[in-house]
């Protein structure tokens, strides 16, 4: 399978372009910790299991996301500076029909 | 004063598993943790979640994994400073540490093992502007004495069982209890939030969803919070305001340790014991930073094990030791007990 190419802004509001391999089971926080978008430490905290928002973000292309599960919404109602795009980025994971997607990281709340 | 051979700061799996390593070499073991719990993250964050990758374990409970640990370091006695978080650390003369924590507790060893995974887990707080000033004037992020909020009128905000909790609990203390959360739905156990719904019909607790608490209203100390509902924001008066969004870890005080730090870890300069800039203290698990590192809990008990070596070197650096097996050498716990392998049952034949 072909990688894919998404455009993340970092927390300093840069615009990276970024492939992402959609055979590897990966999800958007990993792809940012893979190349090192934002400081270890300050994403992905508890691991992937969309129990804390360390990796929220916002998406801004119109892209048909996967729905929310329960645990994410909920995480998301707890989490700060929610917008009505946010989604936890552990919850995404990369697969073609993600070409092209556009998100931007929210502040660390860590 | 509490005085250890090793002194481990935090009791996640790979500190836990710092006092069975400790104890075959005959190190007695301490454990400070700011959690009210051992287990860090295993038991605070996902209990109840399957963990694949602990060797021998196909699939393991991560609260199981710490009941396991706990079983397999009781004969080694260690002791525990639980809730309390470690804030500072004075060398002595001879080399040893005296590590303090935020309630007083003193603690000295020879050597310090860090093994405080992400950091110690401390409130979140919402980003409400200027909310640091109301802090302990009418603010608080854990309860720590119900009974300051007798007769008082207080604002609990927040989705998950802890706020359901107090804000059933409060119910019977304060005046007033207001329940302020984004969504109508709420993270906590069934029961609790069945509670609550029985509070709000009679009255006893007022609710105000889906809303967000986004000021604070006051001079020196809390009159009141503003609270947004939709369109409409409105002032409510209240003498605290009770945020409860859970806790996040934050590597805290041993950031000024004077141990180098990278990536939010500290820096640990090689991998053959896993000893910080400063000789003596030791970083294990997901605390530490080193070309090619892993957080995983099979390679913090890896780290672990080597590190204890070192540290029986530093402490009796004349003696000579091997490394030995414990279905050869047995289990000799501190409580007197000893576990070893059966002996073979030889028989004659007449």
């Amino acid at each position: 399978m072909k990688d894919i190419t998404i455009y993340i802004t970092d927390r300093n509001g840069v615009t990276h372009t970024i492939l992402a391999p959609t055979d590897m089971n990966m999800n958007l926080m990993e792809v940012v910790r893979s190349y090192e978008l934002a400081e270890e430490g300050t994403i992905g905290v508890c691991g992937g299991m969309a129990m804390c928002a360390s990796c929220q973000c916002y998406v801004e292309s119109d892209h048909e996301l996967p729905e929310m599960s329960h645990d994410e919404d909920l995480m998301l109602s707890e989490a700060f500076y929610v917008q009505d795009n946010s989604r936890l980025g552990c919850q995404l994971f990369i697969s073609p029909s993600l070409e092209g997607l556009q998100v931007t990281l929210a502040p660390s709340d860590v | 004063m509490i005085k250890t051979d090793i002194l481990i700061i935090g009791a996640g799996p790979t500190g836990l598993f710092t006092v069975f390593e400790a104890g075959l070499l005959k190190l007695k073991c301490h454990l400070i943790d700011a959690l009210p719990q051992p287990g860090g993250q295993c038991s605070e964050i996902y209990p109840k979640k399957p963990i694949y990758d602990i060797p021998a374990f196909p699939e393991i409970l991560a609260g199981d994994l710490v009941s396991n640990l706990m079983k397999q370091i009781e004969p080694f006695q260690p002791g525990f400073t639980l809730g309390e978080r470690a804030e500072t650390i004075e060398k002595q003369d001879d080399g040893s540490f005296v590590v303090t924590t935020n309630k007083g507790t003193k603690h000295h060893a020879p050597i310090v093992a860090i093994a405080g995974g992400l950091g110690s887990f401390e409130p979140r707080k919402p980003p409400i502007t200027d909310i640091a000033n109301f802090e302990d004037h009418g603010v608080e992020y854990i309860i720590r004495d119900p009974e300051m909020y007798r007769d008082k009128k207080v604002v609990i905000a927040g989705g998950g069982d802890s706020a359901l909790d107090w804000s059933i609990f409060l119910t019977d203390v304060a005046e007033s209890v207001t329940l302020v959360h984004r969504r109508n739905e709420f993270r906590g156990a069934l029961d609790s939030v069945e509670k609550v719904q029985e509070l709000k019909n009679v009255g006893k607790i007022e609710m105000v969803t889906p809303a967000e608490v986004v000021g604070i209203v006051g001079d020196d100390a809390v009159e009141g919070v503003t609270i947004k509902r939709g369109a409409e924001v409105f002032n409510k008066p209240c003498d605290h305001f009770i945020p409860l969004f859970g806790l996040a870890p934050k590597l805290g005080p041993i950031a000024d340790w004077g141990l180098e730090i990278e990536k939010n870890a500290i820096k640990v300069d090689n991998t053959l014991d896993y000893q910080t800039n400063i000789p003596g203290i030791y970083a294990i698990g997901d605390v530490n930073t080193y070309p090619g590192k892993l957080k995983l809990i099979l390679c913090g008990f890896h780290e672990a094990t080597l590190m204890c070596q070192s540290a029986y070197q530093r402490i009796f650096p004349d003696k000579r030791y091997v490394m030995k097996y414990t279905t050869v050498g047995g289990i000799d716990g501190f409580d007197g007990s000893r576990k070893e392998a059966p002996k073979a049952v030889v028989k004659k034949i007449e």
